[in-house]
Protein backbone atom coordinates (compact mmCIF):
# COMPACT_ATOMS: atom_id res chain seq x y z
CA UNK A 1 0.00 0.00 0.00
CA UNK A 2 2.60 2.19 0.87
CA UNK A 3 4.59 1.39 -1.54
CA UNK A 4 2.01 2.43 -4.52
CA UNK A 5 1.49 5.13 -2.96
CA UNK A 6 5.37 6.27 -3.09
CA UNK A 7 5.40 4.83 -6.77
CA UNK A 8 2.48 7.39 -7.98
CA UNK A 9 4.37 10.13 -6.20
CA UNK A 10 7.53 9.00 -7.72
CA UNK A 11 5.91 8.93 -11.53
CA UNK A 12 5.08 12.33 -13.35
CA UNK A 13 1.99 14.15 -12.35
CA UNK A 14 0.13 15.88 -14.87
CA UNK A 15 -0.86 19.62 -15.00
CA UNK A 16 -4.45 18.96 -13.59
CA UNK A 17 -2.67 17.41 -10.65
CA UNK A 18 0.02 19.27 -9.98
CA UNK A 19 -2.06 22.97 -10.44
CA UNK A 20 -4.68 22.11 -8.20
CA UNK A 21 -1.78 21.08 -5.51
CA UNK A 22 -0.17 24.44 -5.85
CA UNK A 23 -3.46 26.19 -5.59
CA UNK A 24 -4.17 24.31 -2.33
CA UNK A 25 -1.31 26.20 -0.62
CA UNK A 26 -3.36 29.17 -0.45
CA UNK A 27 -5.81 28.39 1.43
CA UNK A 28 -3.11 26.12 3.42
CA UNK A 29 -0.80 29.28 4.68
CA UNK A 30 -4.04 31.33 5.01
CA UNK A 31 -5.19 28.40 7.92
CA UNK A 32 -1.55 29.72 9.71
CA UNK A 33 -2.45 33.05 9.14
CA UNK A 34 -0.09 33.95 6.44
CA UNK A 35 -0.12 34.84 2.90
CA UNK A 36 1.78 32.61 0.67
CA UNK A 37 4.81 35.03 -1.26
CA UNK A 38 8.25 33.87 -1.26
CA UNK A 39 9.97 36.94 -2.29
CA UNK A 40 9.59 38.42 0.80
CA UNK A 41 11.98 36.33 2.32
CA UNK A 42 14.49 38.09 0.42
CA UNK A 43 14.17 40.89 2.60
CA UNK A 44 13.64 39.20 5.53
CA UNK A 45 16.84 37.62 5.37
CA UNK A 46 18.55 40.95 4.70
CA UNK A 47 16.95 42.05 7.80
CA UNK A 48 17.80 39.27 9.77
CA UNK A 49 21.64 39.67 8.72
CA UNK A 50 21.87 43.29 9.01
CA UNK A 51 19.26 44.17 11.76
CA UNK A 52 21.16 47.46 12.41
CA UNK A 53 21.19 48.19 8.43
CA UNK A 54 20.81 51.92 8.01
CA UNK A 55 18.43 51.55 5.27
CA UNK A 56 14.89 51.96 6.75
CA UNK A 57 13.23 49.45 4.56
CA UNK A 58 15.45 46.52 5.90
CA UNK A 59 15.97 47.65 9.26
CA UNK A 60 12.24 48.27 10.26
CA UNK A 61 10.91 45.17 9.09
CA UNK A 62 8.80 43.66 12.02
CA UNK A 63 10.68 40.62 11.59
CA UNK A 64 9.03 38.36 14.63
CA UNK A 65 5.95 38.76 12.46
CA UNK A 66 7.67 37.98 9.14
CA UNK A 67 10.80 35.78 9.57
CA UNK A 68 7.93 32.57 8.94
CA UNK A 69 8.96 33.12 5.65
CA UNK A 70 12.92 32.26 5.90
CA UNK A 71 11.32 29.01 7.22
CA UNK A 72 9.31 28.34 4.43
CA UNK A 73 12.11 29.24 1.85
CA UNK A 74 14.01 26.61 3.87
CA UNK A 75 11.47 24.05 3.60
CA UNK A 76 11.31 24.91 0.01
CA UNK A 77 15.10 23.96 -0.83
CA UNK A 78 14.77 20.51 1.12
CA UNK A 79 11.44 19.76 -0.82
CA UNK A 80 13.51 20.85 -4.10
CA UNK A 81 16.58 18.10 -2.72
CA UNK A 82 14.39 15.67 -1.74
CA UNK A 83 12.09 15.49 -4.81
CA UNK A 84 14.61 15.25 -6.82
CA UNK A 85 16.86 12.93 -5.43
CA UNK A 86 14.06 10.70 -4.13
CA UNK A 87 10.89 11.42 -5.83
CA UNK A 88 11.40 12.14 -9.73
CA UNK A 89 11.24 8.63 -12.00
CA UNK A 90 12.05 9.24 -14.68
CA UNK A 91 14.73 12.20 -12.90
CA UNK A 92 13.58 15.01 -15.26
CA UNK A 93 16.73 17.51 -16.09
CA UNK A 94 15.72 20.84 -14.51
CA UNK A 95 18.02 23.80 -15.54
CA UNK A 96 20.92 23.63 -18.60
CA UNK A 97 23.92 22.30 -18.69
CA UNK A 98 25.09 25.68 -20.34
CA UNK A 99 25.09 27.61 -17.37
CA UNK A 100 27.61 25.89 -15.51
CA UNK A 101 30.21 28.62 -17.57
CA UNK A 102 31.58 32.01 -17.21
CA UNK A 103 28.71 33.45 -19.07
CA UNK A 104 26.13 31.70 -17.79
CA UNK A 105 27.08 32.61 -13.98
CA UNK A 106 26.94 36.54 -15.79
CA UNK A 107 23.74 35.70 -16.97
CA UNK A 108 22.51 34.26 -13.55
CA UNK A 109 23.63 36.99 -11.94
CA UNK A 110 22.08 39.68 -13.41
CA UNK A 111 19.03 38.00 -14.09
CA UNK A 112 19.47 37.05 -10.24
CA UNK A 113 19.55 40.68 -9.28
CA UNK A 114 16.79 42.08 -11.68
CA UNK A 115 14.37 39.14 -9.95
CA UNK A 116 15.42 40.72 -6.59
CA UNK A 117 14.92 44.18 -7.31
CA UNK A 118 11.95 43.80 -9.44
CA UNK A 119 9.69 41.28 -6.92
CA UNK A 120 10.57 44.07 -4.57
CA UNK A 121 9.38 46.99 -5.71
CA UNK A 122 6.54 44.87 -7.39
CA UNK A 123 5.57 43.66 -3.56
CA UNK A 124 5.81 40.42 -4.73
CA UNK A 125 6.83 37.61 -7.42
CA UNK A 126 4.93 34.83 -9.09
CA UNK A 127 3.45 33.12 -5.68
CA UNK A 128 2.58 36.30 -4.32
CA UNK A 129 0.86 38.03 -7.41
CA UNK A 130 0.43 35.05 -9.52
CA UNK A 131 -0.96 32.65 -7.29
CA UNK A 132 -2.05 34.59 -4.01
CA UNK A 133 -2.83 38.03 -5.34
CA UNK A 134 -5.39 35.86 -8.39
CA UNK A 135 -6.70 33.56 -5.81
CA UNK A 136 -7.79 36.65 -3.91
CA UNK A 137 -9.68 38.35 -6.67
CA UNK A 138 -7.36 41.47 -6.48
CA UNK A 139 -6.95 43.85 -9.69
CA UNK A 140 -3.26 44.83 -8.48
CA UNK A 141 -2.03 41.38 -8.68
CA UNK A 142 -3.49 41.06 -12.23
CA UNK A 143 -1.70 43.97 -13.46
CA UNK A 144 1.66 43.30 -11.65
CA UNK A 145 1.47 39.33 -13.90
CA UNK A 146 0.84 41.31 -17.04
CA UNK A 147 3.77 43.41 -16.11
CA UNK A 148 5.82 40.70 -15.27
CA UNK A 149 5.24 38.99 -18.76
CA UNK A 150 5.54 42.55 -20.53
CA UNK A 151 9.02 42.49 -19.01
CA UNK A 152 9.33 38.86 -20.12
CA UNK A 153 8.97 39.41 -23.88
CA UNK A 154 11.14 42.58 -23.74
CA UNK A 155 14.10 40.52 -22.29
CA UNK A 156 13.24 37.88 -24.67
CA UNK A 157 12.88 40.27 -27.83
CA UNK A 158 16.47 42.27 -26.95
CA UNK A 159 18.27 38.56 -26.55
CA UNK A 160 17.04 37.14 -29.43
CA UNK A 161 17.18 39.67 -31.88
CA UNK A 162 18.61 42.70 -31.21
CA UNK A 163 22.08 40.32 -30.28
CA UNK A 164 21.51 38.87 -33.81
CA UNK A 165 21.38 41.97 -35.30
CA UNK A 166 24.94 43.28 -33.87
CA UNK B 1 8.30 25.76 17.93
CA UNK B 2 5.66 28.04 15.82
CA UNK B 3 8.19 28.15 12.68
CA UNK B 4 7.70 24.51 12.11
CA UNK B 5 4.64 24.32 10.75
CA UNK B 6 6.48 27.15 7.57
CA UNK B 7 9.00 24.87 7.08
CA UNK B 8 6.77 21.82 6.56
CA UNK B 9 4.50 23.96 4.27
CA UNK B 10 7.47 24.82 2.56
CA UNK B 11 8.89 21.87 1.96
CA UNK B 12 5.46 20.33 0.58
CA UNK B 13 5.23 23.46 -1.37
CA UNK B 14 9.01 23.06 -2.08
CA UNK B 15 8.04 18.89 -3.53
CA UNK B 16 5.00 20.07 -5.57
CA UNK B 17 6.46 22.76 -7.40
CA UNK B 18 9.52 20.75 -8.30
CA UNK B 19 7.22 17.42 -9.47
CA UNK B 20 5.22 19.83 -11.27
CA UNK B 21 8.34 21.39 -13.21
CA UNK B 22 7.49 24.66 -12.99
CA UNK B 23 10.74 25.26 -11.42
CA UNK B 24 12.45 23.99 -14.64
CA UNK B 25 14.11 26.52 -16.82
CA UNK B 26 12.97 24.72 -19.73
CA UNK B 27 9.25 24.87 -18.94
CA UNK B 28 9.51 28.96 -18.32
CA UNK B 29 11.41 29.56 -21.61
CA UNK B 30 8.30 26.93 -23.21
CA UNK B 31 5.80 29.60 -21.83
CA UNK B 32 7.78 32.87 -22.91
CA UNK B 33 7.79 31.49 -26.25
CA UNK B 34 4.27 29.75 -26.24
CA UNK B 35 5.74 26.45 -27.25
CA UNK B 36 3.97 24.63 -24.84
CA UNK B 37 0.45 25.77 -22.72
CA UNK B 38 1.60 23.55 -19.60
CA UNK B 39 2.44 26.73 -17.32
CA UNK B 40 -0.43 28.40 -18.11
CA UNK B 41 -2.34 25.26 -17.59
CA UNK B 42 -0.82 24.71 -14.28
CA UNK B 43 -1.43 28.59 -13.29
CA UNK B 44 -5.09 28.65 -14.31
CA UNK B 45 -6.06 25.62 -12.23
CA UNK B 46 -3.70 26.66 -9.54
CA UNK B 47 -6.03 29.92 -9.01
CA UNK B 48 -8.95 28.09 -9.57
CA UNK B 49 -8.38 26.02 -6.99
CA UNK B 50 -7.15 28.74 -4.81
CA UNK B 51 -10.25 31.04 -5.66
CA UNK B 52 -12.91 28.37 -5.19
CA UNK B 53 -11.30 27.85 -1.38
CA UNK B 54 -11.35 31.49 -1.02
CA UNK B 55 -14.67 31.90 -1.61
CA UNK B 56 -15.74 28.88 0.72
CA UNK B 57 -13.27 31.18 3.57
CA UNK B 58 -15.47 33.53 2.53
CA UNK B 59 -18.73 32.07 2.59
CA UNK B 60 -18.46 30.24 5.47
CA UNK B 61 -16.34 33.04 7.52
CA UNK B 62 -13.96 30.08 7.91
CA UNK B 63 -11.43 30.94 11.28
CA UNK B 64 -7.84 29.74 11.23
CA UNK B 65 -5.51 28.09 13.16
CA UNK B 66 -5.34 30.13 15.71
CA UNK B 67 -9.34 30.05 16.30
CA UNK B 68 -9.26 33.45 14.90
CA UNK B 69 -11.20 34.85 11.36
CA UNK B 70 -9.17 34.92 8.78
CA UNK B 71 -8.00 37.51 6.87
CA UNK B 72 -6.99 38.00 3.58
CA UNK B 73 -4.42 40.89 3.03
CA UNK B 74 -5.28 43.37 0.60
CA UNK B 75 -3.00 44.63 -1.59
CA UNK B 76 -2.46 48.38 -2.26
CA UNK B 77 -1.42 48.91 -5.61
CA UNK B 78 1.28 51.72 -7.24
CA UNK B 79 3.26 52.17 -9.99
CA UNK B 80 5.78 49.87 -8.84
CA UNK B 81 3.88 46.92 -9.40
CA UNK B 82 4.24 47.79 -13.23
CA UNK B 83 7.94 49.23 -13.33
CA UNK B 84 9.28 46.50 -10.91
CA UNK B 85 7.15 44.07 -12.57
CA UNK B 86 8.45 44.17 -15.66
CA UNK B 87 12.11 44.62 -14.32
CA UNK B 88 11.49 41.26 -12.25
CA UNK B 89 9.92 39.36 -15.69
CA UNK B 90 13.35 40.61 -17.42
CA UNK B 91 15.20 38.84 -14.95
CA UNK B 92 12.72 35.80 -14.83
CA UNK B 93 13.58 35.69 -18.27
CA UNK B 94 16.57 35.81 -18.46
CA UNK B 95 17.52 33.41 -15.62
CA UNK B 96 14.62 31.32 -15.96
CA UNK B 97 14.44 31.38 -12.03
CA UNK B 98 11.50 33.16 -9.92
CA UNK B 99 12.22 33.11 -6.21
CA UNK B 100 10.32 29.97 -4.97
CA UNK B 101 11.95 27.71 -7.57
CA UNK B 102 15.75 29.52 -7.29
CA UNK B 103 15.56 27.84 -3.53
CA UNK B 104 14.40 24.12 -4.76
CA UNK B 105 16.83 24.32 -7.60
CA UNK B 106 19.67 24.69 -5.13
CA UNK B 107 17.98 21.99 -2.96
CA UNK B 108 18.23 19.90 -6.26
CA UNK B 109 21.58 20.45 -6.98
CA UNK B 110 21.80 22.94 -9.44
CA UNK B 111 24.92 24.98 -7.83
CA UNK B 112 24.94 27.63 -10.34
CA UNK B 113 21.54 28.91 -9.04
CA UNK B 114 23.46 29.63 -5.66
CA UNK B 115 24.48 33.01 -7.61
CA UNK B 116 21.44 34.02 -8.62
CA UNK B 117 20.14 34.01 -5.60
CA UNK B 118 23.08 35.68 -3.67
CA UNK B 119 22.64 38.11 -6.37
CA UNK B 120 18.64 38.10 -5.64
CA UNK B 121 19.26 39.22 -1.95
CA UNK B 122 21.58 41.98 -3.36
CA UNK B 123 19.72 43.17 -5.66
CA UNK B 124 16.59 43.12 -3.24
CA UNK B 125 19.11 45.10 -0.89
CA UNK B 126 19.40 47.41 -3.34
CA UNK B 127 15.88 48.60 -3.60
CA UNK B 128 15.29 48.71 -0.17
CA UNK B 129 18.53 51.43 -0.57
CA UNK B 130 17.17 53.59 -3.27
CA UNK B 131 13.58 52.83 -2.27
CA UNK B 132 12.62 56.36 -1.29
CA UNK B 133 13.92 57.98 -4.70
CA UNK B 134 12.01 55.22 -6.91
CA UNK B 135 8.64 56.29 -8.24
CA UNK B 136 5.82 54.56 -6.30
Amino acid sequence: MLENIIEIIRSPWAWYVSGPLIGLMVPALLYFGKSLGVSGSFRDICSVTMPDSKVEFIRNNNIKDNHWNIFFLLGIFVGGYITYNFLMDPKVELFPESFYSVKGVITLIIGGFLVGFGSRYAGGCTSGHGITGLSTFQLPSLFAIISFFIGGFIALFITDFLINLI
Amino acid sequence: MKNLKFLFTGLIFGIIITKAEVVSWFRIQDMFRFKDPYMFLILGSAVLTGGLFVLIIKKFNLKNFYGEPIVIPKKKFNKGYIIGGMIFGMGWFLSGLCPGPMAALIGAGYLPVIFAFLSALLGTYTYAYFKNKLPH
